[in-house]
């Protein structure tokens, strides 16, 4: 049997981050009261009619810019009709057939299509199932009901865990830069369910899919999908074949769980909502969305690969992140001298791990100032200090701030420039590891770490490492 | 006192303005005879005069059928289930009224959510026929209808949805108009079938139309649909029909029009031409399948619109001991009549997968072939004339057992509907039932382009001064 290849597609809810709802004027909000934004449009009373968001289809156009969609000239919304208690009209106003935004990309990914649509309330089922069947009493908080989101659908070009896992993460990065949503998805404002499938590798035709729901972290979204993987996977092989159901993830063990049938069995009799008229954006809109656009991390890693000449890894890992990338550049233009490459290295190494050591916090935020760390990279690269010494710097630098050439003065940790004091140094040190010299003689070049390590403990760090290497040679006549 | 209640509303309305007549009084006297109310036509009447307002329907009482909502005034919709409902918001198109100065009088009876054309489908039981109480006043603004004919209100504003303005309006003598779809603001009118449902006056004649027209059209924020009128309203003011031109469709089954209404509906297109219109044949070939398409479109959005009636958040709750889909189950059972049961449950039918495209799909084709039908009539011809209803007012009961035999009584006003064209109904004289009988009101139908209500209301004046309709019904000898 050939190797089973893993198919994923994300459904990716964005809920935007406009001032009010998507077809009322009650205010967002996250974590208010129950039920005090509310009105009788959002509750469903007889004879509201929905008034669309202008702000949130101009973030849905910034969203289908973004993510490089054909944007529909004209679109519809249609309801989608089911009940159930967070759906006070029993609808739920959403894009069928005729969606605002069409095929896209992000990064190697395709766009099938992104919609708008309003969110639903939450509810709480009180009783042992937590589900609404058999339970004792239903509660509902409309606070959410009719918040507007955009939903983004790939199509299935993800092929395993840890890419979907990554996609997300650019997805989200690329969304939090428009200013349009939260993106959190520990406060729901980010939801990603996934739809997997396996076939033999190699095969065009589409396995049997499954639908993965509430997986609400990054770290859950793809532990939910190598599980359900490594399930489908089994079945396959051993004969059997998968059934398509919606499969709810447990994050308290990572076990994945069906929905009971009757709750998915919908036939949401969709059909054109006929209190709205349709979607037509202006091209001065359009123009607008497009416009607005910051440059995202996808254009941001291809500039700092062809124009900076990063490594794939760290352009693609400072991009990812705007604040780090702002903090990046930030040093560079304070250090036009110094190779850009190496700037990336001391803020994606020593920085990170400088931070990471001194308990977390990022660069931007950190009293590290990007000044600081350009005098620092230039020191360390006109050898006024060495490489280790600069990390001292740096470590002071992340614990009390400062300028690093008072820094360099006040610890002493100006590079030995004396080549007659450093040459005693070695000459001494030779001398107390005659193995080690010995050894270097016979062609063991991996000898000479002991030698030097006593020459930078001799000399605190201070001596440029090149220099020692060089003069232990010179020393030992090879 | 008789000629307070006598005056037409504009008539009152200048004289409230010049101070020739008081406020009060004519309120006062109004709503004495709304409390004399004998034909079940209103289910909440006003005690008081609420808060003043100036403008061109100064002082003006008026009916307003209970499917608009009246904040803090109970609007059931002519159901169970929305019993003892309070709205917390007024509709808009009863804001415009009583900032122009009218007044509540009282909510009118009607068929439940606007389903129904004989007012027998209300929860709270039928209204009767002003000229004839063993008789239905149609539907399903029976309760608008009846109250300006039977001398109870000065005006009324209803709902038209497939005729619910018309067809009443015909059925007791009075004048009905339903506007283009997109004249006036929806927002506030509980929802039967959203893309036909229109508000429209209830009047006793075409100027007293035109002018709560005038101050209801318009855009309205709350309703994304609406547009206005372009140009507004103005009183109409035509004497005569001379080169209008006014087609009778030829495939409006003239064969089950009773031969009463016949006589009647001939010989208001002899008046036409006596007034200088002419008067010819027009061919509508889709229009026949329009009560076809209307009953498929129409229960398919209702069963969506009225999903939200669930026993959770307002109205009628009916208790169960299971969990809240049993509740939503148990409160649909016990609120909802038969007649919004049968359609919900078309409606339903309708839209499910598999049969949507067979069925909604097919009927918004029809649709779409009916409005192309009276567009290209509308290229020859300045109006389409049908009589409104194909029989007098029937007897209670007499259609209650055959939904079909009740559904033919749209069939004259629903093409009108599903191409979101105006049509005004006029009396324009009376008829014997087909059973014999005491004469009856016949109206006649005339449809212009859409948002031509200028020139509708133009002709249909010069109409109804040349037919003169002045019979009043007998119930009421002003005791």
């Amino acid at each position: 049997m050939a190797e089973l290849e893993a198919v994923i597609g994300l459904e990716i809810h964005v809920q935007l981050s406009t001032r009010t709802k998507m077809f009322c004027g009650c205010a967002l909000s996250f974590g208010d009261e129950p039920n005090v934004h509310t009105c009788p449009v959002c509750l469903a009373h007889p004879g509201v009619l929905p008034v669309p968001n202008e702000e949130a289809i101009r973030y849905a156009l910034k969203i289908a810019a973004a993510l490089e969609c054909e944007v529909a000239p004209s679109s519809i919304f249609h309801r989608k009709n089911y009940f159930y208690p967070d759906s006070p009209k029993a609808y739920q106003i959403s894009q069928y057939d005729q969606p605002i935004a069409g095929p896209g990309r992000l990064g190697e990914i395709r766009i099938h299509r992104a919609h708008l649509e309003e969110d639903a309330a939450k509810t709480i089922h009180v009783g042992e199932s937590g589900r609404i069947h058999g339970s004792g009493a239903s509660l509902v908080d409309f606070n959410r009901c009719g918040t507007p989101l955009v939903e983004i659908v790939t199509e299935p070009d993800l092929r395993s865990a840890a890419e979907a896992g990554s996609w997300a993460r650019l997805l989200r990065t690329t969304v939090s830069q428009l200013d349009v949503s939260n993106v959190n998805m520990e406060e729901g404002s980010l939801r990603i369910d996934a739809n997997v499938s396996v076939r033999p590798a190699g095969s065009e035709a589409l396995g049997t899919k499954t639908e993965l729901k509430n997986m609400n972290s990054f770290r859950f979204l793809e532990r939910g999908i190598e599980a359900e993987l490594a399930r489908q996977r089994e079945l396959v092989e051993a004969g059997g074949t998968v059934v398509q159901e919606t499969l709810h993830f447990h994050p308290e063990d990572g076990s994945l769980t069906a929905l009971r049938s009757k709750e998915e069995a919908h036939d949401y009799r969709y059909f054109p909502e006929p209190d709205l008229v349709p979607l037509a954006p202006t091209e001065a809109m359009l123009q607008e969305a497009r416009e607005s656009l910051p440059e995202l991390p996808e254009a941001r890693t291809r500039r700092y690969e062809s124009e900076l000449g990063l490594s794939a890894e760290n352009a693609a890992q400072l991009a990812a992140d705007p604040d780090e990338a702002a903090y990046f550049e930030a040093v560079r233009d304070k250090a036009p001298a110094v190779e850009a490459q190496t700037i990336a290295n001391w803020v994606t190494g020593e920085l990170a791990a400088a931070l990471r050591q001194a308990d977390g916090g990022t660069a931007a935020d950190s009293k590290v100032t990007p000044e600081s760390l350009a005098t620092l990279v230039a020191m360390v690269g006109e050898k006024k200090i060495s490489h280790g010494s600069g990390k001292q710097v740096l470590a002071t630098l992340v614990a009390e701030g400062g300028d690093p050439a008072a820094i360099v003065e006040r610890d002493g940790l100006a590079q030995i420039s004396d080549s007659g004091e450093l040459e005693s140094i070695v000459a001494a040190a030779v001398e107390a590891n005659p193995e080690a010299a010995e050894q270097i003689r016979s062609g063991n070049q991996k000898a000479i770490g002991a030698i030097v390590g006593a020459v930078m403990k001799e000399t605190k760090g201070r001596a440029d490492g090149g220099e020692v290497n060089r003069l232990i040679k010179e020393k030992l006549g090879i | 006192m008789s000629d307070l209640l006598g005056m037409s509303v504009a008539e009152a309305a200048t004289r409230i303005q010049a101070v020739e007549l008081s406020r009060e009084e004519y309120f006062d006297a109004w709503r004495d005879a709304a409390a004399g109310d004998e034909l079940n036509a209103y289910l909440w009447r006003a005690e008081d005069r609420a808060v003043e307002s100036d403008g061109p329907l100064e002082g003006i009482p008026i009916a307003v059928k209970d499917l608009f909502c009246t904040e803090s005034v109970p609007t059931t919709a002519g159901s169970r289930i929305l019993e003892g409902h309070r709205p917390l918001y007024t509709a808009t198109a009863v804001r415009k009224l009583t900032g122009a100065g009218a007044e509540v009088l009282g909510k009118t009876n009607m068929d439940e959510f606007a389903m129904g054309s004989s007012n027998e489908n209300s929860a709270y039981g039928p209204v009767l026929n002003p000229w004839d109480p063993g008789r239905v006043p149609g539907g399903s603004s029976g309760g608008s209808a009846a109250v300006v004919a039977g001398g109870l209100a000065p005006c009324a504003i209803g709902t038209d949805t497939g005729g619910s303005i018309r067809q009443p309006a015909a059925l007791c003598g009075i004048v009905g108009l339903k506007p283009t779809y997109g004249a006036i603001s929806r927002y506030g009118m509980i929802a039967f079938a959203s893309s036909l449902d229109q508000c429209g006056p209830l009047t006793r004649d075409v100027t007293d139309a035109a002018l709560l027209l005038s101050v209801m059209q318009g855009k309205d924020l709350c309703d994304s649909t609406s547009v206005g009128i372009e140009g507004g309203i103005e009183a109409p003011g035509r004497e005569d029909l001379s080169g209008l031109r006014f087609a009778v469709p030829t495939e409006l089954a003239q064969d089950a029009i009773e031969p009463g209404v016949r006589a009647v509906f001939e010989a208001t297109l002899k008046r036409i031409e006596e007034l200088g219109g002419e008067v010819a044949e027009v061919a509508l070939p889709h229009a026949e399948h329009g009560i076809s398409a209307y009953y498929v479109i129409a229960p398919a959005e209702a069963s969506s619109n009225l999903a939200r009636y669930d026993g959770v958040r307002y109205g009628m709750r009916a208790e169960a001991d299971g969990d809240v889909v049993e509740m939503y189950e148990s409160t649909r059972a016990a609120g909802f009549g038969d007649e919004v049961k049968r359609r919900i449950m078309l409606g339903t039918y309708a839209l499910s997968s598999g049969y949507y495209d067979a069925y909604y799909g097919r009927a918004q084709k029809v649709r779409t072939k009916i409005a192309e039908d009276f567009a290209a009539a509308f290229g020859s011809f300045d109006f389409v004339v049908t009589p409104t209803s194909p029989s007098v007012a029937f007897g209670l009961g007499e259609k209650t057992d055959d939904p079909l035999a009740m559904y033919m009584n749209d069939f004259f006003t629903v093409p009108m509907s599903l191409a979101g064209i105006p049509a005004i109904s006029i009396p324009a004289g009376l008829a014997e039932p087909a059973g014999g009988g005491p004469q009856l009101p016949v109206g006649f139908q005339i449809a212009a382009p859409a948002f031509g209500e200028q020139k509708l209301l133009d002709a249909a004046y010069a109409l109804e001064r040349a037919i003169g309709f002045d019979a009043k019904p007998g119930v009421r000898a002003d005791g």
